[in-house]
């Protein structure tokens, strides 16, 4: 089995057990590979559960710059003997098998390379704790693999200096369990496969984080003051990011702090919280997923119907019901538009990078404090938890937007007069003021109950009904403020891709698939926002057929569209929708458009 | 929006007439306990000087969180959802620590629906006066059996409670609340004075206060209005029929220490015992005890029952800045652009 050499363009699966320590051992594979300089990604595909279950991790290797994830292995690794059938078998032909040999099971394949390797022998040899023996091993393999395939030792230890924070002894006892692996495989295992690594220049100008990181920075450069959450998967790590970053960012000059994080009892609470902390002026947020976002309709109709800006960030798992929480989805998008009883219209945006998480973190502050709404900002697990290539972070490009606040000197202007709920400017936008202000006219009292333009208490049908048609022309104004989309085409495409969200490297690579195999061209337009903007209609106006493509089983985003758009272009949409769980791969996106266009 | 009233009668120390802490007319029952307790609040924050634009007013949803509107015009208020004022008020408190928080909830706001963020806000000693209006019914939905109903208690289309009541002190107590107290809402003079120590109290006050509902927690009235709705054959309509009774007052001196029997508007009596002279209000221990023996002898002990002075409010434990966040500018909350080149840097 000696072919050519392949080189920067492969994917590695590792199978493990979770709560072994995995994940240190994959992310540092990723960073090396990244510090060599090769475009990466990776994805955790983990079970919900502490200990004991099998998980995978997988990286994608590509010297195209596409990072989406792959449906073919050609390198697997296998430490649990609980998913060596199902990963032996996914081994895609002339691909690497690595196992440790303490599992007794036949390997049954003959088109492929297979390695076995000692890793509980050279654990022991190691002369760590035995609590420490199962981490270790993992360092092994990462020992073995980078002999195997020439990942650069120096970059290993890069990646250790990184993850262990510059810790010398931790850095030294996971450098050496791998420097023991590598050596074991230069001597003892012949490479017969063809997948190697080298060293390139593609990753200059870019750095490596995940989307809830840059979530809480961008919250924390958007001015956040308030943030109330319940821990809820994948979510949390958004939380704990603002607990980490905000002390070290938001102090004042006598060391005092500018802010409150607070975990609240439910996210009922979490939102309640964070509404409250918004009526009073505060830039406020809360970050969950899918049920604590079921759980949070009451507030969020509460906060629309009294006019309060909230930041709401729902980093998407798989559901209905607790579904399948370690897993990714894009399907809280129907929810949240119309999230609350009633009619309601929410502003929706949609991250679609890791810089995107962190512009559209103080983005949303802008824009909810400018439309005094509630702003849900969608991310999702393979968006928020996994590491992504990114450029880095820019800073904010426009000064904050903290809206229509009246304070005393402006009361004074006024001579008093004014009314919480006019519409002064006809944009649908009133005025406000929040508690803390001494004007004697400053006060308004907040109900979500029917109320005239001074906030009285009214069950008037055309007050009502006054108030609700203004407050929808301000959905009318949000259209102007949110986001455009993001636009990319070929010459002559008569079919249009729109999707959103972590989706996109899956679909730019299939456009670039269809285009070198098929010759069919594709104009692409990734949906950034709800409403929807101007760019959208000329969108679908100027093509023939228009893909929808979303990680959900109902095409939820296509749905929404066909409400809004005029009605002889909805016959345009095709619906490419799909939900297993696991990213969307550039495979299933292109399959899914051939057997539309039957070719 | 409210115009300022012009001084009539005698000012307080903040320049303040009694017109000043004054709210909407009431549009509850007449004679429901509910707008004596408004009247008491607005005697206490005037006897106390309290300036109505540094306080804000919060509640839930049911007969008793209507009553912010019924005091201090000058306020700004918050009616919330159904049980859910305990988490609005927690995030509206941190934007400005000068401001006192009133809050009005009622026995199903509180010991029903909102329960859980009620004793997590306790537990947070959030610096809030929390008032429940205790009628132990749902006066807004026509005559429900609440939590803090009676076990035996007979309601027209409900029956008879079969269910132990929750006790909201005790709740209290077990949720480490910094101040709990009792009163009956006819208790005037009490019910003042007991709003007089809660608002002067940083951390959070319960004051569970009874207040008698005239119209669905009557039995008699209740038998009268199912007949007259039966011999009309109308019987949905009766829940429209509702008698103007009067409030019930207690008269003359209630001295500590002493028992008293007050009829309620349904002809049944419950008896208040106002604590002892010497009861030791700062002993948990005591407070548990007072109340198993109140609840032995089917007392309703009124009073100071359990203060803790010592604990920090929420908003002392999060070591905030002096000027109230709300006011802080973009300066004081953007970091500044050279702070973004470390992060990136401290990224891999």
């Amino acid at each position: 089995m000696s072919n050519p050499r392949i080189v920067n363009d492969f994917s590695i699966t590792i199978g493990t057990v979770n709560g072994s320590g995995s994940q240190t051992a994959n992310v540092t594979l990723l960073r090396a590979l990244f510090k060599m300089g090769i475009p990466v990604s990776g994805k955790n595909l983990f079970p919900s559960n502490i200990q004991g279950l099998p998980t995978w991790y997988t990286i994608r290797i590509s010297k195209d710059r596409f990072i989406a994830r792959r449906d073919v292995q050609e390198i697997v690794v296998e430490m649990n003997a609980a998913s060596f059938q199902r990963d032996l078998e996914v081994v895609s032909p002339g691909g690497a098998f690595y196992y440790a040999d303490d599992i007794k099971l036949p390997v049954t394949r003959t088109d492929i390379s297979v390695y076995p390797m000692p890793i509980k022998q050279m654990a022991k040899a190691a002369q760590v704790s035995p609590n420490l023996r199962d981490y270790i091993a993992n360092m092994v393999y990462v020992g073995i693999l980078a002999q195997m395939i020439g990942i650069d030792m120096e970059k290993i230890r890069q990646a250790l200096d990184f993850h262990f924070k510059g810790k010398v002894p931790a850095i030294d006892s996971n450098f050496n369990a791998i420097k023991t692996g590598a050596e074991w495989a230069a001597q003892n295992l012949k490479k017969t496969d063809p997948y190697w690594v080298e060293p390139m220049n593609a990753t200059e100008g870019y750095v490596m984080a995940d989307g809830n990181t840059a979530a809480a920075l961008g919250a924390i450069y958007g001015g956040v003051q308030f943030a109330a959450w319940y821990p809820i998967t994948p979510a949390s790590s958004l939380a704990e990011a603002l607990n980490v970053y905000l002390p070290q960012l938001r102090k004042s000059s006598d060391g005092k702090n500018t802010y409150t994080v607070l975990q609240a009892e439910d996210e009922l609470s979490a939102i309640g919280m964070a509404i409250g902390a918004g009526w009073s002026g505060l830039r406020a947020m809360t970050s969950t997923s899918g049920p604590g976002i079921s759980l949070m309709s009451e507030f969020a109709g509460l906060a629309y119907h009294t006019e309060i800006p909230v930041v709401v960030w729902d980093v998407q798992r798989v559901g209905p019901s607790t579904g399948m929480p370690t897993r990714t989805a894009q399907g809280d998008v129907t929810e949240i538009y119309f999230l609350s009883h009633g009619d309601t219209q929410n502003i929706i945006l949609f991250p679609g990078s890791v810089q995107e998480c962190f512009e559209f973190g103080w983005k949303a502050f802008d824009i909810a404090e400018h439309m005094q709404m509630p702003v849900f900002v969608l991310s999702d697990l393979d968006l928020g938890m996994n590491q992504w290539m990114t450029k880095p972070f820019e800073y904010p490009d426009a000064p904050m937007d903290r809206g229509k606040v009246l304070w005393e000197k402006d009361l004074d202007k006024l001579n008093g007069a004014w009314a919480r709920y006019r519409d002064v400017d006809g944009d649908g936008i009133p005025y406000r003021t929040v508690p803390g202000n001494r004007h004697h006219s400053a006060s308004w009292f907040a109900r979500g109950t029917g109320h005239d333009e001074f906030t009285r208490y009214s069950e008037d049908a055309g007050t009502w009904e006054s108030n609700m048609l203004r407050i929808k022309k301000k959905y009318e104004t949000a259209r102007r403020l949110v986001p455009k989309p993001v636009i990319a085409k070929m010459d002559g495409a008569s079919i249009g891709i729109i999707a959103f969200g972590s989706t996109e490297a899956a679909v730019e690579e299939a456009r670039q698939i269809l285009n070198l195999e098929k010759g069919l061209k594709t104009d692409f337009l990734r949906l950034r926002a709800l409403p929807c903007t101007e760019e959208l209609f000329s969108f679908i106006k100027e093509h023939e057929r228009v893909y929808v493509v979303e990680a959900n089983r109902d095409g939820q985003l296509r749905q929404i569209l066909s409400t809004v758009v005029p009605p002889e272009q909805v016959g345009k949409f095709r619906s490419a929708c799909h939900s297993d769980g696991l990213p969307l791969t550039a495979g299933w996106v292109k399959n899914a458009i051939l057997a539309e266009e039957k070719i | 929006m409210t115009t300022p009233v012009a001084a009539v009668g005698q000012s307080n120390k903040a320049g303040l007439t009694k017109n000043d802490y004054r709210g909407l007319p009431s549009t509850l029952c007449q004679g429901c306990g509910h707008n004596s307790i408004a009247s008491q609040i607005i005697a206490a924050c005037y006897e106390l000087n309290i300036v109505p634009e540094e306080v804000i007013k919060m509640s839930g949803i049911g007969c008793s969180s209507k009553s912010p509107a019924y005091f201090l015009n000058r306020s700004f208020g918050f009616n919330s959802l159904h049980g859910r004022m305990s988490s609005l008020a927690t995030g509206a408190l941190f934007a400005d620590k000068n401001l006192k928080v009133i809050g009005i909830s009622g026995d199903g706001d509180t010991a029903s629906i909102g329960m859980g963020g009620f004793k997590h806000m306790m537990r947070r000693n959030a610096p809030i006066v929390y008032i429940v209006e205790n009628n132990g019914v749902y006066g807004l939905t026509k005559g429900q059996f609440s939590a803090t109903a009676e076990v035996g208690l007979n309601l027209k289309h409900q029956g008879i409670n079969q269910y132990m009541p929750v006790d909201i002190c005790l709740e209290a107590l077990a949720s480490s609340a910094t101040f709990v107290a009792r009163s009956f809402a006819g208790d005037a003079k009490q019910v003042k004075e007991l709003l007089k120590a809660a608002l002067s109290h940083h951390g959070i006050a319960i004051l569970d206060i009874i207040s008698p509902c005239v119209t669905f927690n009557n039995e008699e009235n209740a038998i009268h209005s199912y007949t007259w709705g039966k011999d009309h054959e109308e019987p949905l309509h009766e829940i429209s029929y509702v008698p103007k009774l009067a409030e019930i007052i207690l008269d003359g001196e209630f001295p500590e220490g002493t028992v008293r029997e007050v009829t309620m508007h349904d002809g049944a009596t419950i008896i208040l015992k106002k604590l002892e002279r010497d009861y030791d209000p700062t002993s948990k221990a005591n407070a548990y005890q007072m109340l198993e023996t109140a609840q032995a002898n089917n007392w309703m002990a009124t009073g100071l029952i359990y203060i803790d002075t010592q604990k920090p409010a929420l908003t002392d434990m999060y070591n905030l800045v002096d000027t109230p966040l709300n006011r802080l500018e973009e300066k004081d909350i953007r970091p500044g652009e050279a702070t973004l080149d470390k992060i990136n840097a401290m990224m891999f």
